[in-house]
C-alpha cells in the first residue's frame, strides 16, 4: 500500500503546495460555477468577475506568504 | 479549406504555447511525449469515434481543463513571484533535486523517468485544443460531406504550420533565464486554465478568444505588482 500512498501524494503535490491557496482556487471555481450566475449579471461580466477573483486570491497569497 | 485552416491554426497556437512554455522550462521530452500521446490518443478517438465525437460535452472537458490548469498554474505562478521577490530561494527546487538525487544514492533511472507535470500539462492542452479543431472540421464538414476533406486538410496544414513554428521558437527561448520563463508560463497557464475553466461555465469572454492575451496581461500586471510589494516590504522589515 506504500506505493499507493507515494503516487497519492505525488498526484497532491501536483496540485497543492499551499492548502489554504488551492482550496481558496476551489472554493471560487465552484462559486464562480453555481453561484456568480444567480447574480444574473449579464454579457461578459461574469467571466471578468471570475478573472478578477482569481486574481485576488494570488495576491492575497503571495502577500500573506511574504508577511510570514 | 481556408476557414478551417485559419480557425484551426488559433486553436494550433493555443497548444503551441503551452507545450513551448512547458518545454523549456521542464523538459522536452515529458513536455512532447505528454502532446505527441494526446495528439496519438485524439487521432485513435477521431478513427473510432467520427462523427460521434462532436457529441462529447465540451463545457464539461473545458471546465475540468480549465480547473486542474489554474491549480497547476497558479501555484507556480505564486511560486514564481515569491521567487522573483526574493521570499523563497531562486533555485530550492534545484537543490530539492540534488538532495534527492544524494538521497536515492544516485539512483539516476528512476528520476530520469517523465516529468509527470509536464506531461499532464501539455498531453491536457493537446487533447483540449485538438478536439476543438476536430469540432471545427466536422462543423465545417457537417454542412456538405464534400467539404469534410479539404477541411481535414486545411487543419493538417495548421498543425504541420504550427510545428515548424515551435522548431523554429523553441531554441531562442531556451536562453531566457529559468525564472522568468517560470513566471511567464504561470502567467501563461493561468490565463488558459481562466479561459477554459469560464468557457466550461458557460461564460461568453469578451473578445472570445482574444481574450487569453488579456488575461495574460492582467496576470502579468498583477503578479509584478506583487513582486514590487513583497519586495518594499522586505525592505521596510530589514530597516
Amino acid at each position: 500500500m506504500s506505493w499507493l500512498r507515494k503516487l497519492l501524494a505525488e498526484l497532491w503535490g501536483l496540485f497543492v503546495d499551499d492548502g489554504r491557496y488551492a482550496l481558496a482556487i476551489v472554493v471560487w471555481l465552484l462559486l464562480a460555477w453555481l453561484a456568480l450566475p444567480l447574480l444574473d449579471l449579464g454579457g461578459g461580466w461574469n467571466a471578468l468577475v471570475f478573472a478578477a477573483g482569481l486574481l485576488a486570491i494570488l495576491a492575497e497569497s503571495v502577500l500573506r506568504r511574504a508577511r510570514r | 479549406m481556408l476557414a478551417a485552416f485559419l480557425a484551426s491554426l488559433v486553436e494550433c497556437v493555443e497548444a503551441l504555447t503551452v507545450v513551448l512554455a512547458v518545454g523549456v522550462t521542464r523538459g522536452w521530452r515529458s513536455a512532447l511525449t505528454g502532446c505527441a500521446t494526446g495528439l496519438l490518443l485524439l487521432l485513435l478517438l477521431v478513427l473510432l469515434l467520427g462523427h460521434a465525437l462532436a457529441r462529447i460535452p465540451l463545457h464539461g472537458f473545458q471546465l475540468v481543463v480549465g480547473a486542474l490548469l489554474l491549480l497547476f498554474g497558479m501555484r507556480w505562478l505564486r511560486k514564481a513571484v515569491l521567487r522573483a521577490a526574493g521570499v523563497l530561494a531562486l533555485h530550492d527546487e534545484d537543490a530539492i533535486y540534488r538532495h534527492e538525487m544524494l538521497a536515492l544514492g544516485g539512483q539516476a533511472g528512476a528520476l530520469a523517468g517523465l516529468d509527470k507535470l509536464a506531461f499532464a500539462v501539455t498531453f491536457k492542452s493537446t487533447m483540449l485544443e485538438g478536439i476543438e479543431v476536430v469540432f471545427i472540421v466536422l462543423a465545417i464538414g457537417a454542412g456538405h460531406a464534400d467539404l469534410l476533406w479539404p477541411a481535414s486538410l486545411g487543419a493538417l496544414a495548421a498543425l504541420l504550420v504550427v510545428a515548424a513554428l515551435g522548431v523554429v521558437l523553441h531554441r531562442p527561448l531556451a536562453r531566457v533565464p529559468e525564472n522568468t520563463l517560470k513566471f511567464a508560463v504561470g502567467v501563461l497557464l493561468c490565463a488558459f486554465g481562466t479561459f477554459w475553466a469560464g468557457e466550461g461555465m458557460g461564460y461568453a469572454w469578451p473578445g472570445a478568444d482574444r481574450a487569453i492575451p488579456v488575461l495574460a496581461c492582467a496576470f502579468l500586471a498583477v503578479a509584478a505588482l506583487c513582486v514590487a510589494c513583497c519586495r518594499r516590504m522586505a525592505r521596510e522589515v530589514a530597516r
